[in-house]
């Protein structure tokens, strides 16, 4: 048996599904969480799959997270669809509940948020609610997992009984008298209990039933349908909307019963502050700033120092190991593949878990709190500018995680090609797998330097300017130049985050990461020990004579304008295109971490011999711009659906990084008083970017909305 | 006295008269519950102007002073 469920964005689907399955899937209190189609399996009753949508307002979807919803309900025909509806904003919910009814698919309505509705002391009363609309209604508070039992116990009920569908609201009769007669003419076309779907589509005149019916001599009921729009000067979809919500105004009238004492607003008091004309840009800085702060340079940070330094340091885990290992006597090259790579290499990778168990607990509390759909309240007008929306920060967001689910966030954006910009440019946004990456040159190359606690909010900032930037150059040519998407959206309420779900946020991305620590990380740090230590005749030598070496050694030229151009960064950036960790884990290797003692200056001491601060920040930008990790660039391609522009997306990726490594690299050695060929390639580029980015835009009469 | 949604002032109550605006734009409006006959609250403006945050069906809605202007409001004292 399957079971879909459908409800308006942010109304608890994915709650409920996880509360009905036990699976974990991401949540969070802003509209559009859920952008593709999951399914389970019932926790108690294995026979009944689950399956969780994302959000829609109508049946009418804008952009393709809907239409995936929109085509599975319709297409698929699920046994029966739980329609779960936010008791706390019933009117809005229930327009959607008035287009499931017509559909001829059993519905059982599950009112959420009824802990809510109590504490308000307020009233739904259901079975009238039931008698009314004709199906099922249970109450349900999916957080706490209460009344799920019997919403389950409701749906299968509602499957296997004799179901008689019938209309639970009838148009005005001019309408209803056209609609009839629309049933007449497809009654052959389409399943008896879709019939008055169908026929209220057709009278909306929606273009896509229209296609798929393909129906002939409709002259005459158009004739009667523009008589009618005439009259009431309006279309027929708008009529339609109309009577829905006048039928759903008079129908929470009856079923509503509303506490008439006033009870203090909190989200408002909060958004008097958090909006506010004058301190809401401000805080909003100050806000991200303190996530990346606290997690890089503070709290995460003091706790990655004692990772690093007592269980990875030199009188740690290394010392121990091979202590131990010597002490069976096993071969040297065993020990180095231990000890130097896998300790090596993972260690450098797993020291950093502390900084991101910080910054994913912070991102989870704004994800759960509210406050995200603030901030696209505050940066939409930016965003705009820029021909991005202010829903163009949820996937920026997002990337800050992983950006896997970033890209696929983009799926929110309704104008196909700004998605396509925010699926090429949201890697931009350091991920969880680059922030070892930012902690070690602020760590090591920056340690002690005035500006040390820039580095962690510069890369992020720098995230946010790569978008714009992107965004304003790519949207300058033909293919991506497109229309401003309106932008509307729901402003939840805010609650305080639940220990609960940050925990199990916190939980599945860290023992995501660990285990990428204990198996790709591992494989590619053995690989490149390996690699390091042997030459082509297979015996044991200095790493400098290596295998790897050899062949870094004939490409690291391309990396030489950039400031780097040695062969151990130059691994470090191949390796990072399997998993960004690896560019850490592979330094880690190279030179030999573990046999560093205690203070980060040591580090710097044998990093230094390839970096200077310059060059380091320069390796820093490009391995955060470059392509990303080959399992996002397959994000890419699904959701680019096409290789044409996978490959346009990676190249403008890396040439990108390319060009502002290049910039940041040789400009800044002019301020340091070099001058020389590379300076005025770097000025150059610095022209090229500034041209492409000032140059007139010919699509500018696109960028603004239609105007009546 | 009929106007736009986008030049409503902060703190007013309206009624909705008519949704005009190209067809997506309109149907999305009127499917977020921006019917003839609503009531509307304009709450605030963002801290640059632009959008708006309203109170509509009881929950709060922003969009855009571009998409606001399809949306035809008179004083609710008038009604």
């Amino acid at each position: 048996m399957k079971i879909a469920l459908a409800g308006n964005p942010n109304s608890g689907k994915t709650t409920l599904f996880n509360s009905l399955t036990g699976n974990n899937q991401h949540i969070g209190n802003w509209p559009g969480v859920t952008v593709e189609k999951k399914e389970g399996l019932v926790r108690f009753n294995k026979d009944i799959t689950v399956i969780d949508l994302p959000g829609i307002y109508s049946l009418s979807p804008y952009s393709i997270e809907e239409v995936i919803t929109r085509d599975y309900i319709i297409n698929e025909a699920p046994d029966v669809i739980i329609n779960i509806i936010d008791g706390s904003n019933l009117e809005r919910n229930l327009y959607l509940t008035t287009q499931l009814l017509e559909i001829g698919i059993p519905v059982v309505i599950a009112i959420n948020m009824m802990d809510v509705i109590a504490k308000k002391k307020d009233v739904i009363k259901t079975e009238m609610m039931a008698k009314m609309l004709n199906c099922p209604v249970i109450e349900i508070t999916a957080l706490k997992s209460e009344g799920s039992d019997a919403l389950i116990k409701a749906a299968v009920d509602r499957v296997n009984q004799e179901y008689k569908h019938r209309p639970i609201l009838w148009y005005q009769k001019d309408y209803e008298a056209i609609i009839s007669e629309i049933s007449e003419k497809i009654m052959d076309k389409v399943p008896e209990e879709q019939l008055r779907f169908f026929a209220i589509k057709v009278f909306e005149k929606d273009e896509k039933v229209l296609l798929d019916l393909n129906l002939d001599n409709l002259e005459e009921i158009n004739e009667k349908i523009e008589s009618i729009e005439k009259a009431k000067d309006d279309d027929t979809e708008a009529l339609i909307s109309e009577e829905r919500y006048a039928f759903i105004n008079r129908f929470v009238e009856r079923i509503y019963l509303k506490n008439k004492l006033v009870t203090q607003n909190i989200t408002e008091k909060i958004d008097k502050v958090l909006t506010n004309k004058y301190v809401g840009l401000p805080i909003f800085v100050l806000i991200i700033f303190l996530v990346y702060y606290l997690s890089i340079s503070t709290i995460g940070g003091f706790l990655t120092d004692y990772v690093n330094e007592v269980i990875f340091g030199a009188n740690g885990l290394p010392k121990i190991v091979s202590s131990w290992l010597d002490a069976i006597n096993t071969w040297p090259w065993l020990k180095g593949i231990i000890v130097e790579g896998m300790i090596g290499g993972v260690g450098a990778v797993l020291g950093f878990l502390p900084q991101m168990f910080v910054l994913f607990l912070l991102l989870g509390i704004l994800e759960e709190s509210g406050y995200m759909a603030r901030i696209a309240f505050i940066l939409d007008k930016i965003f705009r500018r820029f021909g991005l929306s202010g829903r163009s920060f949820f996937p920026m967001l997002i990337s800050t995680g992983c950006g896997i689910p970033g890209v696929m966030a983009a799926r929110t954006i309704e104008e196909e090609n700004n998605r396509k910009v925010m699926i090429m440019t949201t890697t931009f946004m350091p991920c969880g797998a680059k922030l070892p990456i930012i902690a070690l040159i602020a760590g090591a190359m920056f340690r002690g330097s005035p500006i040390q606690w820039l580095i962690a909010p510069s890369a992020y900032l720098l995230g946010i300017a790569m978008i714009i930037i992107s965004s304003i150059i790519l949207k300058k040519f033909k293919a991506f130049a497109g229309k401003a998407a309106p932008f509307i959206m729901e402003l939840p309420d805010y609650h305080l985050p639940r220990i609960k779900n940050l925990g199990f946020h916190v939980y599945h991305k860290l023992k995501s990461f660990v285990k990428k620590a204990g198996t790709v990380i591992l494989l590619a740090s053995v690989i490149v020990w390996i690699l390091s230590n042997l030459d082509w005749t297979l015996s044991l030598v200095d790493s400098q004579d290596s295998i790897l070496a050899s062949i870094a050694k004939t490409i690291d030229i391309i990396f030489s304008p950039l400031g780097w151009g040695e062969w151990k960064p130059t691994v470090a950036t191949f390796t990072g295109l399997i998993a960004k960790e690896n560019v850490v884990g592979t330094f880690g290797v190279l030179y030999g971490f573990t046999e560093v003692s205690e203070s980060g200056a040591e580090i710097w001491m044998l990093l230094s011999a390839d970096f200077t601060a310059l060059s380091a920040y320069s390796f820093l930008i490009f391995n955060l711009i470059c392509a990303p990790c080959f399992a996002a660039i397959g994000a890419i391609k699904r959701e680019m659906g096409s290789k044409k522009w996978t490959l346009f997306a990676i190249s403008f990726q890396t040439g990108l990084a390319y060009a502002m490594s290049l910039i940041i690299y040789q400009v800044g050695s002019i301020f340091n008083g070099t001058f020389n060929i590379g300076s005025i390639f770097g000025l150059l580029t610095l022209l090229g970017l500034l041209i492409l980015l000032f140059r007139p835009n010919p699509y500018r009469k696109d960028l603004e909305t239609i105007k009546v | 006295m009929e106007t736009s949604l986008d030049k409503a002032q902060i703190g007013s109550n309206w009624v909705i008269v008519k949704v005009k605006g190209e067809k997506s734009i309109k149907r999305r409006l009127m499917d977020m519950g921006l019917t003839p006959g609503t009531e509307i609250f304009v709450r605030r403006f963002a801290p640059l102007g632009d959008p708006m945050e309203i109170r509509v069906r009881g929950s709060e809605l922003t969009l855009r002073k571009a998409d606001a202007l399809n949306i035809f409001i008179k004083a609710v004292a008038e009604n």
